[in-house]
Parts: C-alpha cells; sequence; structure tokens
C-alpha cells in the first residue's frame, strides 16, 4: 500500500481494492436526505404509526430517529424489549477485546491512538500473545476480538493472521477490528481463523469525516465503507457497522450505520450481521472541535430504533457505557457486551490477574471505558438479572 | 377407563417411541428454567443446538438436560449440507446420540429454511446411520423427496421463526399430513396453545415450541398450558372431529328425494 497521503477523501490510494457495489450510494442517497430539516418534520403520528406497524420500513425507521420519537421512549423500549425476546430470548452473548498493537498512521483527532500521541508505542510479540490469550481463556471467554492501531506497517497482515491463528488455539470465535484491507487479505485472514469483522466508518458525514481525519490512508472514506462487502466477499461470517456517535449529527450517522447493515443484509443474505453503537468518549482537549455528545436517552432511542427496524441483528454496547447502562440496555436492545475489557496493549495480566510478567507492556489505552467488570462479575450479574450469558453460540463449520 | 386409542398412541420416530407429543426447544431461555419447562411440558424430547453446546463454559446446557429426555440436537448455524452434516458429526461425537434436526437457512433475517438443501443434508445424514427430521418450508414435492431420502419425520415451518404467528401455512401443512407417511411434526411460528391445539387436530404427529414459551410472562405455565393443548388436539384428532356444516342447517327433506331407483 502507498505511503501517498491523501488529500481528497474520496480518492483511492494504489493498492486499495475498488469493487463494484450499489450499497454505498444506497445508504449515502438517505443520508443525504435526512438532514436536520428533514428529520425535524416528523411528528408524534408518524411515530405512532411506526410504532403499530409490524414491521417497520426505512421511513418509519426514519421516524423513530428523529426528535419526535423522544417522548414515545419508553413505548419504543416496550417494542424493542419484544423483538428482543423473539428473535434472540433472553440470551446475552459475553466477548473480550483483546489488543494486539497500537501502532497507527492515522491522524484522528479524537482518538487516544492517534500517530500524533505521544503514548508509548508497542505491539504484543507472539510469546506475549499467547500469554494475553491463556489468561484471557482461562477466565472462561470463548469469542475474542483481536484489534489493533491502523498501521499496515507495524501490525502487517502476516501478523495479524498470526494472531488468528493462536486465537483459534484458545477460542470459539475468532473477530477482527484492523485496518480496512482488501478481499485476497480478508480471505487470507478467514484462512487463518477470523470469521466476523468490525469495522466502524466512525461518520458516515464525509465533510466531516474529511475534517476529523487529517492524516494517514484511513483518510480515504470509500475504501473503508465498502471493508465489509470486501470481507464478506472473502468468505467472513459475518460483519458488524458503526458510526462513533457524537462525531457528527448522530441521527444522521444512525440512519446510515443501520441502512449499511440494511441494504448488505439485501446483497449477503446469509451473513450475520451487527451493530454497534459507541458514543463518543473524547480524550484530552479534543472535545472541544467537537459537536456536544448525545444523551443516554438519546443513545436509547437509537438502539431501541435499531431494533425495531432491524430485530435480527445483533447489538453490541461498548464498555465505554456505564454499568448501570448495560444492565438496562441488555433488557431492551442489546445483544452483546464486553467483558473483562482493557483497551491498553498487553494490559491483561496486570489488570485482571495481578500478574507482573507482562505488566511493563501496559500503553496508554486507546478510550476510557465505564464498565469494568470482569467476566465472572458480568456473568453473575447478566444471570442475576434474569438473562442468558452466553459464552459460544459458534461454530466453525 | 381410559380410552385404547389414548393408551395405545405413541409417536414413533425412527423405531423410538415417545408418549409426548411436545418437542420443546432450549435456546432462548435461562438454562435453570429447562428441567421445570420439561417437566411442565412433559416433554420427552428437547432440541439442543449443536453450537451452544460446543462449548467449554462451566454452565454448559447439557448438564441442565434432566435425564432420561432424549436429546434433538440441531444443526442450526449451517447454510448448506456440507456444513450440516460437520455439525451432525459433531452433535454424534458430543454423545448427542443419532436422531439430527437439519436445519439449514442462507438468510440470516427470517432464518427460512433451504429446502433444496435440506434434502441433500437428508440424503447423507441418513446415509451415515443417522435419524434425520428436516425443518422445511411446507412443500409437498420437497416432504417427499425428503422421504426418499431417509427422513423420519418432516418438521414443516406453521410462520417464520419466533414470530408465534401461528398457523400461517395451515393448508400447505394440511397437505403435507394427508400425503405424506411420516409423522408431521409442526415447528416454528407457533405462538398460543390454541394454535398448537389446531395443528394436531389437523393430524399432526407432535409439535415444537420455543419462542412462545421463552418470551411467555410464566414459562413453566406456558409449557403446561401447551401440554394440555397438544393433548387435547389429538384426543380430537384420534376421536374424529365431527362435521362442519358450511350453510346453515341440513336440510329435512333430501333433495335427492324424488329419484326412484
Amino acid at each position: 500500500m502507498s505511503n501517498i497521503e491523501p488529500t481528497d477523501i474520496m480518492a483511492y490510494l494504489p493498492g486499495m481494492e475498488q469493487i463494484e457495489s450499489d450499497v454505498c450510494r444506497q445508504v449515502m442517497s438517505h443520508w443525504q436526505e435526512y438532514d436536520a430539516t428533514a428529520y425535524n418534520a416528523y411528528d408524534a403520528a408518524a411515530v405512532q404509526a411506526a410504532l403499530a406497524r409490524p414491521h417497520c420500513d426505512i421511513e418509519d425507521f426514519k421516524a423513530l430517529l428523529s426528535p419526535a420519537a423522544e417522548p414515545f421512549l419508553e413505548q419504543m423500549a416496550a417494542r424493542a424489549s419484544q423483538e428482543t425476546a423473539r428473535h434472540f430470548g433472553n440470551t446475552v452473548y459475553l466477548f473480550t477485546p483483546l489488543y494486539l498493537a497500537n501502532y497507527c498512521e492515522n491522524y484522528c483527532v479524537y482518538c487516544g491512538f492517534n500517530c500524533r500521541k505521544q503514548i508509548k508505542r508497542q505491539k504484543l510479540s507472539t510469546q506475549q500473545m499467547e500469554q494475553e490469550m491463556q489468561l484471557i481463556a482461562d477466565s472462561g471467554m470463548e469469542e475474542i476480538l483481536l484489534l489493533t492501531g491502523e498501521s499496515r506497517q507495524m501490525s502487517d497482515v502476516p501478523y495479524i493472521g498470526e494472531a488468528c491463528r493462536l486465537a483459534r488455539q484458545y477460542f470459539r470465535l475468532v473477530g477482527l477490528e484492523v485496518y480496512p484491507l482488501n478481499t485476497a487479505e480478508y480471505r487470507y485472514l478467514h484462512e487463518c481463523g477470523a470469521d466476523y469483522v468490525t469495522v466502524f466508518q466512525e461518520t458516515y458525514d464525509q465533510a466531516a469525516y474529511a475534517r476529523l481525519h487529517l492524516r494517514g490512508p484511513k483518510r480515504v472514506w470509500p475504501y473503508r465503507f465498502a471493508a465489509q462487502e470486501r470481507a464478506l466477499r472473502a468468505g467472513m461470517r459475518g460483519v458488524a457497522c458503526s458510526a462513533l456517535l457524537g462525531l457528527a449529527d448522530f441521527r444522521r450517522d444512525a440512519l446510515a450505520s443501520a441502512l449499511h447493515v440494511y441494504y448488505l443484509q439485501r446483497q449477503y443474505p446469509q451473513a450475520e450481521f451487527s451493530l454497534s453503537c459507541p458514543r463518543l468518549r473524547p480524550v484530552g482537549d479534543e472535545a472541544a472541535q467537537l459537536p456536544p455528545t448525545l444523551s443516554e436517552r438519546q443513545l436509547c432511542q437509537i438502539l431501541c430504533a435499531y431494533r425495531i427496524f432491524l430485530p435480527y441483528v445483533g447489538i453490541t454496547v461498548s464498555s465505554r457505557e456505564s454499568e448501570a447502562f448495560r444492565n438496562g440496555i441488555v433488557k431492551i436492545a442489546a445483544t452483546k457486551i464486553s467483558a473483562g475489557v482493557s483497551t491498553g496493549v498487553g494490559d491483561h495480566a496486570q489488570k485482571y490477574h495481578q500478574e507482573t510478567a507482562t505488566a511493563d507492556l501496559t500503553a496508554s489505552e486507546q478510550f476510557v471505558i465505564d464498565d469494568s467488570r470482569s467476566l465472572p462479575q458480568m456473568y453473575a450479574d447478566m444471570a442475576a438479572a434474569g438473562l442468558q450469558p452466553v459464552l459460544n453460540d459458534y461454530l466453525y463449520v | 377407563m381410559q380410552n385404547n386409542k389414548i393408551a395405545d398412541d405413541k409417536l414413533i420416530i425412527g423405531g423410538r417411541e415417545f408418549r409426548s407429543r411436545f418437542i420443546l426447544g432450549s435456546g432462548k431461555y435461562s438454562m435453570q428454567l429447562i428441567e421445570a419447562a420439561v417437566q411442565q411440558a412433559g416433554a420427552e424430547l428437547i432440541t439442543l443446538a449443536v453450537r451452544r453446546a460446543n462449548s467449554r463454559e462451566q454452565e454448559n446446557i447439557l448438564a441442565h438436560i434432566p435425564p432420561g429426555v432424549t436429546l434433538l440436537p440441531n444443526t442450526s448455524g449451517a447454510r448448506n449440507a456440507q456444513e450440516a452434516v460437520r455439525i451432525a458429526r459433531l452433535a454424534r461425537e458430543l454423545g448427542c446420540g443419532d436422531l439430527v434436526k437439519i436445519e439449514i437457512m442462507r438468510d440470516s433475517k427470517y432464518l427460512l429454511p433451504d429446502n433444496p438443501e435440506t434434502v441433500r443434508a437428508c440424503a447423507l445424514l441418513a446415509e451415515e446411520g443417522f435419524v434425520p427430521l428436516p425443518y422445511m418450508y411446507p412443500d409437498l414435492n420437497t416432504a417427499r423427496d425428503l422421504q426418499a431420502a431417509g427422513a423420519a419425520a418432516v418438521m414443516p415451518l406453521a410462520a417464520p421463526i419466533g414470530s408465534n404467528r401461528g398457523l400461517a401455512t395451515r393448508d400447505f401443512i394440511q397437505i403435507l399430513i394427508e400425503e405424506i407417511d411420516l409423522p408431521i411434526i409442526v415447528d416454528a411460528g407457533i405462538g398460543r396453545p390454541s394454535q398448537a391445539c389446531e395443528a394436531m387436530e389437523m393430524g399432526a404427529a407432535a409439535i415444537m415450541a420455543n419462542t412462545a414459551l421463552a418470551t411467555a410472562g410464566d414459562l413453566p405455565l406456558m409449557a403446561q398450558a401447551f401440554r394440555q393443548a397438544i393433548e387435547a388436539g389429538r384426543k380430537a384428532y384420534l376421536a374424529g372431529l365431527g362435521r362442519v356444516l358450511s350453510r346453515g342447517a341440513a336440510a329435512s327433506d333430501p333433495l335427492t328425494g324424488f329419484l326412484r331407483d
């Protein structure tokens, strides 16, 4: 991949694969139309009509995301909760992320790992990976999400592939959240054991994206947008989409995130899909450059709207959110939460096992976590709330 | 005195005899409730997703299945026949026996079964000595193919899975009941005991339910309600339903009374 600095966020860099697809046009035509004037035009009648329909269409979904739906939050939660129960019963899936490396070539102004940050940069060696994986597996965890900072140079595809091969020895399901790749690279990582790919678009607002992503290959917006589609073409079983809510107009970003899944599902009906819903938690003084963040009530509204519009889709709630919020939202809309989370590289040994073997690795964290419950705590809390925690519902076949 | 029709009534699948005609799902509620659900349902067969059972977790779902209950592992997660066969083999390795419910879906939204792949999987599994119970969209030609491929029963869906909509495919299930010489087990979409009862009155051999119980306010009580409804429907079927007059009363003077020979 080229080291040329992209200026136009819509221009692909050499080496970035372009695929034929109509998904982007479909999603962005709705995003374009759903501006503040449009979403402020929805009224209570439109929201009530949406809630009365057995199947919610795109127009209904737009009403449910609008400010007019805010007074109907309790009714939305009731409907969302019914949909969740019908499709997922009372199960809640648990997983943990493992940060392999924090090298990054991009300057995303809101991120604790961005290339301008003076933080300790490192990546786990094979031995260190195994040590972390062993510790996590010993805690009982069966699903892992492998993450790297976005540096092709420092965390190249063979390095990620090695991590996938190792992870398959310790876990039942290996997911990836790394920089976007070409189809052949996703195919290789699939062969190495990864089966689920998460890529956050950050924001679907291209002008905001250009302002917030100042350097690095990540600046190329459409290559990122098509990552899930390349992953599915490469044989991955499922993909996750999301915006980082709070970077731009959250209603438009929520609309586009869900429609990204909706249109992908129409093209790839066999695939599994999930939505995440990270709210921006700015690190340092970058917060001043961003719009005010959305409230918990607004986040809840978005998640209820997601569930009502896409009842079959998994919804993951990040440890950025509080224990109280996560305890509440799993009864309404969320189906998957992380536990035993550390967003620093090589932190698991030190944080949860009181061991010092890899303590010297511990570096800065990508973002601040709010819910730091361990797996046993989370399992017990979910069971006490009448939910069935599930550590594995997955087979490689 | 108990009617002989009831005393002798058994569900026979692949040579195994069951008194209960209620097959319970296990995937959408707390593992702690499984035992109570089985007891109240009087169930002798419980389905189990192999992908859930294939776990190291301490609270393995297998540990919650009461003794004496026959496991019916399913192949959920399979997208084609080959994957279904691999999952069935894994179920056998896990000690789940030879019964297998074939579930093959190529659609993550509605989870509708893929009939052609299901027929292929059925043939492959029967060849390997499994007792296949294919979940299918109620289509007569497919059901015939499944029978020819070695199915031990056919499991048509009543409505989209998890929908609790009831017998949306009623007329097509009725055709299978009339034309296929295998137990027809109505699976997916049954939301109420009354719908289960109706399917049994039609001549279904058994009912499979999961979401209807999982989403009920009181799961064990709903399990009991389903049991009673299924038993009532079965008795009505065995008794032979009374005739239903489509228009008004029967004429007391027959229309053909004028005929002389």
